[in-house]
């Protein structure tokens, strides 16, 4: 699967999409990949103030449960309730499946963040 | 510098079929070949087969063979009549607890087969010979690591391996579960499996399994790897080595005390002593996780007579919950509440008793 070039990336393997005036945040391929089968997401709380690189989630495989983190810091505004009843949705379509909406306190600080081909070159 | 990982034959036909492997017990093996949900939905719904090759089959052979298990083995080998019927059973250290967890086939009273875990392997094959040497026992005790396996489970399952290998059909047809066959060839088809679910455990050659397995995934069998195993294994109610029970564990605490037999009064099996002078019981029954999230290994569990601890937990693919095994205070029955610690919060979870999925279908509970 190619990486969209619409979007910014982590080092934690979650990407942030602008969408109107909030993001949408979720994890790559190589990170669903790398997971396997996932059985649970959850514990985002909607209306948490958050920074950059704290938790905001979990996304739980048969294998492990991992957490996922703000790319930047906001306010988590939104949780992906279809994923509550179908966790797989992030195996299928990663780039699709978004996990949460944030606002970000600056837009500007995804400027920060890696572009697809600087993720593809880490990864 | 760590040693390489061991490989059974059939590790290429893994990797041409897309597995992703893992470390277990020293072994590479398949952990999944693409999605180990739908592997696990294969075998409950139609076939599917594991390589299991990297367990080890031990003959046991010679005129002592029959004295030498009924002191080795948790349970009486004496029970074993009809040749290629089959016990399960726990082999215990003299503390009582369990050394590993086991299946003996009789043939005769001279000729026995037993199968162990791949993990435990060398430890089972030292702890046996040293108790053949200390009580003089005329026995041979021969690992067969020429010997390859693979278990092919579902309700589909006998169909297919009579379509793939029609030659053994006539003699394995009518046996009843934990039953076995020995075959021309060195070939044993057994009636057992570690799913819930119908089929055969085959054990061949190793230089004609990788023809076995292409000849069943030609007739539609689906190869699944160790993460489908473990999700079959937990919903069935079949204990897991090194996981629910290790040797600082006794039967009684891990649920296995059906495994022991005590009608002889004159069998001192290793272990007996002990269990009989020192037993600390706990209640090992299943939890149903009531809201979303995984049980694992290893949470704390709350109950209203003290705290227990999972033992083994996952998410369900049949039933779509976190369902997991439990070591609880004694007088916590089926039916209680509890509440596991997962990630820092207490959640509720319904005790409940084992196994969770039988022949495909949830059992009914309390």
């Amino acid at each position: 699967m190619s990486l969209p070039t619409d979007r910014k990336y982590t080092s934690s393997h979650e990407w942030i999409k602008a969408e109107g005036d909030v993001f949408l945040v979720g994890i790559t391929d190589n990170a669903q990949d790398q997971l396997g089968d996932l059985v649970f997401v959850g514990e985002v709380d909607v209306g948490a103030q958050l920074n950059a690189g704290e938790p905001a989630g979990v996304v739980e495989s048969v294998k492990a449960a991992s957490d996922i983190y703000a790319p930047v810091a906001g306010e988590i505004v939104a949780f992906n309730e279809e994923l509550e009843s179908n966790p797989a949705l992030i195996n299928e379509k990663p780039y699709d499946a978004w996990i949460f909406k944030i606002k970000a306190k600056s837009a500007a600080d995804v400027n920060g963040l890696m572009d697809a081909a600087a993720y593809a070159a880490a990864n | 510098m760590s040693a390489s990982l061991q490989r059974t034959p059939l590790y290429d036909e893994h990797i041409a079929a897309g597995a992703r492997t893992v470390d277990f017990g020293g072994w590479d093996m398949p952990v999944h070949y693409g999605s180990q949900i739908e592997e696990h939905h294969a075998v409950r719904q139609a076939s599917g087969m594991f390589d299991v090759s990297h367990m080890l089959n031990v003959d046991v052979k010679g005129a002592g063979a029959y004295d030498f298990l009924r002191k080795l083995i948790a349970n009486d080998v004496a029970k074993l009549t009809v040749p290629g019927k089959a016990l399960y059973s726990c082999m215990l250290n003299p503390q009582g607890g369990v050394v590993d967890d086991l299946i003996v086939y009789f043939f005769a009273r001279d000729t026995w087969r037993v199968v162990v875990n791949a993990g435990t392997a060398d430890k089972d094959v030292a702890w046996m010979r040293r108790i053949a040497a200390a009580g003089k026992f005329d026995v041979a005790i021969t690992p067969r690591r020429d010997l390859a396996m693979v278990a092919v489970q579902g309700p589909e399952a006998r169909a297919k391996v009579w379509a793939a290998r029609p030659a053994w059909k006539a003699a394995s047809e009518a046996l009843a579960p934990f039953s076995g066959a020995m075959l021309d060839g060195d070939v044993l088809v057994a009636r057992t499996g570690y799913t819930g679910e119908d089929g055969f455990e085959i054990v061949v050659p190793a230089t004609d399994v990788a023809a076995l397995w292409r000849d069943l995934v030609a007739q539609g069998v689906r190869p699944c790897g160790l993460g489908a195993r473990d999700t079959l294994r937990l919903e069935a109610g079949m204990n897991l080595y090194g996981q629910d029970m290790d040797e600082l564990i006794q039967p009684d605490q891990a649920g296995l005390t059906w495994t022991v037999s005590s009608k002889d009064a004159a069998r001192r099996f290793i272990g007996r002593d002990a269990i009989e002078q020192f037993s600390t019981p706990a209640a090992f029954l299943g939890l149903k996780l009531l809201e979303r999230g995984v049980m694992r290994s290893h949470m704390k569990v709350q109950t209203s007579l003290g705290e227990g601890e999972v033992t083994s937990g996952t998410m369900s693919p049949t039933m779509g919950v976190s369902v997991g095994f439990a070591r609880l205070p004694v007088g916590i029955k089926p039916g209680d509440t509890a509440l596991v610690e997962i990630r820092g919060k207490w959640i509720p979870a319904q005790v409940c008793k084992l196994p969770f999925v039988r022949n495909g279908k949830v059992v009914e509970h309390a």
